[in-house]
């Protein structure tokens, strides 16, 4: 009687070139890129992969020999890395960000938007009117240490000066402090918090809307509502549209995980995520332009309607590209 | 005390992944050890690139204004901004899916339904990298540097970033809040070489055969453990798993313990992989078919 033969010797035998072959191509493609492969080996190549993903069912279900199912699987798991795991061309992958992913995330959320925006207009109406009827409602709404001065105490001239005083401090300096500023912090809280079921989300959009109201309003008192909305709207139109769009984000997250519909919570989750999370890498490069709106438009930008121009060419711009409607290109 | 007592299974970090194909690749996911470490090996390139760039600004470009100071802030912040994002964005969604750190420790980005990884996932998990950790952390520093040194803001901020830091450790998949929102997790690319078959190394000797009973001793569990001690073992295990296997079975020694192991590693194989495919199959020595 000749030695026993056990199925993974015969299917060793039957196969393995088609391995060695497999491997010697992924090994290649990991060392540099699928660029270096020939025509031969291209076509072959998923072919390899699924032969080979066949030969692991079968020995998985026929051979005790472990070390070739070991190696099996590495050889699959890496052939399917280098067919299924990679994202494509990286550039068009960025480009098709910019053309499509982010214009379609922010447009897709365009109900939870006006949820959003509406939440911060009433917010802004309530502090103009509160501070308006009494001005002591000023000091509970802003912190001191925020208002810098700009209180209803302060005079017209000292609140006018805060508006144009472009010339003593450096632009960049400003850029650099506006990034860590008190909004930033709001647009990223409104979408965070909106894991908490979007509660503190439209608490935070409302406070958010006071705060803006109740500067308003002190302006408006002394007769200054017209230079103070050209010394925000420069950059604000960028910015609190930014802050609107973290916030319906945030909703439909919170939305998401609240009300999961037919699908389990984490899937909602996750779906909810894909276009929340890219509005949010909008939503930060909104902010990075806002930050160089103000550390340098406004303070080389001194004249109001030339303010007020480029505030609202910006905001047109931001409309044209997010809710424009485009052609029914390729599918994603 | 009870509470230390309770056994807890080892946490396994193997899952099923399963391809287009409908084969189940198991994968090893990364352990949050080593999620960190390569994050840390990241953050330390990043680090050293941006420091040479100031110097070589500092030294080659304002040497003779007085603007070096706000022209080092503005290299920072945007700099570090464009450069981590950048970083990890394109790293990630190169062929390789990992980054300079993640490859070093042999991890990559897949998606978790077992689909090819996007360009989207990859923006949403890094973009929620600046929210769980970076945003935080420059208000902590901006704060810092305008002395506005509020205690509650210290508190909030930390226990921001502890929470975003820590979520891997409290979901089984190790899973940032980046990677749940996108639908990846990062695994382990493992490489090897394919080992000797044991049975097929044709001998110029005759086999050894063994008894029925001899070969009734043992499953597929002990099976696979000798053939690691073949594969791997020291001749001091040969010798006491061949030893071992003699007196269970009643064998003579014969004084070539490796051979003697071999051949019975052959026929137990080849009687267990029959007596599986016709439904007999034998885990262990304690199970009886």
């Amino acid at each position: 009687m000749t030695a026993p033969l056990v199925n993974a010797t015969r299917f060793r035998a039957a196969h393995q070139e088609a391995w060695a072959r497999l491997e010697a191509i992924v090994t290649r493609i990991e060392k540099r890129s699928v660029r270096v492969l020939d025509e031969d080996d291209l076509l072959a190549l998923p072919v390899l992969y699924r032969t080979t993903l066949s030969s692991l069912s079968v020995v998985r279900e026929t051979s005790l020999d472990r070390a070739l199912q070991a190696y099996l699987e590495q050889l699959c798991t890496r052939a399917y890395f280098q067919i299924y795991g990679a994202p494509g061309n990286t550039w068009r992958q960025i480009a098709q960000f910019f053309t499509r992913g982010w214009p379609r995330a922010v447009a897709s959320l365009w109900r939870e938007t006006l949820v959003a925006a509406l939440l911060g207009v009433l917010g802004t109406a309530l502090g103009y009117w509160l501070v308006s009827h009494d001005p002591a409602w000023f000091f509970s709404i802003i912190p001191s240490e925020m208002a810098e001065g700009r209180d209803p105490s302060a005079s017209a001239q000292s609140l006018r000066e805060v508006l144009y005083n472009g010339d003593e401090t450096d632009p960049l300096a400003t850029f650099a402090a506006y990034l860590f500023t008190h909004n930033a912090q709001v647009a990223l809280f409104a979408f965070a918090l909106g894991f908490a079921f979007a509660v503190p989300t439209a608490l935070l959009l409302v406070y958010n809307g006071l705060t803006l109201g109740a500067l308003v309003a002190v302006y408006a008192q002394k007769g200054l509502a017209t230079e103070l909305a050209g010394w925000l709207i420069i950059h604000g139109s960028t910015e609190l549209f930014a802050i609107t769009l973290a916030g319906a984000a945030g909703f439909r997250i919170g939305l998401a995980v609240a009300f999961p519909g037919r699908q389990n919570r984490l899937d909602s989750a996750v779906i909810a995520g894909r276009t929340g999370g890219t509005a949010m890498a909008g939503v930060v490069l909104m902010l990075l332009v806002a930050g160089l709106l103000e550390g340098i438009g406004r303070q080389t930008v001194q004249v109001d309607w030339q303010r007020y121009a480029v505030g609202l060419a910006v905001f047109t711009g931001w409309l044209v590209y997010y809710y424009l409607p485009r052609g029914r290109d390729a599918v994603v | 005390m009870r509470w230390s007592r309770r056994r807890k299974a080892p946490v396994s970090l193997r899952r099923q992944f399963v391809t287009p194909e409908g084969v189940d690749l198991r994968l090893n996911l990364a352990g949050a050890g080593e999620r960190a470490t390569a994050f840390l090996i990241d953050a330390l390139i990043m680090l050293l690139l941006l420091i040479a760039v100031s110097v070589f600004f500092a030294m080659v470009v304002t040497t003779n204004t007085g603007q070096s100071n706000t022209a080092l802030v503005i290299i920072w912040l945007l700099g570090f901004f464009v450069l981590r994002n950048g970083w990890f964005i394109l790293f990630e969604l190169s062929g390789r899916g990992a980054t300079p750190g993640k490859r070093l420790l042999g991890l990559r980005v897949v998606a978790r339904d077992g689909s090819r990884l996007t360009g989207g996932a990859v923006l949403v998990r890094n973009a929620m990298r600046e929210i769980e950790l970076f945003l935080p952390l420059s208000f902590l520093v901006a704060d810092a540097s305008q002395s506005r040194l509020d205690a509650i803001i210290y508190i909030l901020a930390f226990s921001w970033v502890a929470l975003f830091l820590f979520f891997p450790l409290f979901n089984r998949d190790r899973l940032r809040i980046g990677d749940l929102l996108a639908g990846t997790w990062v695994v382990h690319t493992v490489r090897g070489e394919l080992a000797d078959d044991l049975v097929g190394v044709v001998t110029t000797r005759q086999r050894r055969t063994f008894s029925d009973a001899a070969l009734a001793l043992y499953g597929i569990y002990e099976l696979q453990t000798l053939e690691d001690v073949l594969r791997r073992g020291t001749d001091e295990a040969v010798v006491v798993v061949a030893a071992s296997i003699r007196t269970k079975a009643g064998l003579a020694d014969d004084g070539d313990d490796y051979g003697f192991l071999s051949d019975y590693y052959a026929a137990l194989c080849a009687r267990l992989e029959r007596n599986a495919l016709h439904g007999r199959r034998r885990e262990n020595k304690f199970t009886q078919t």
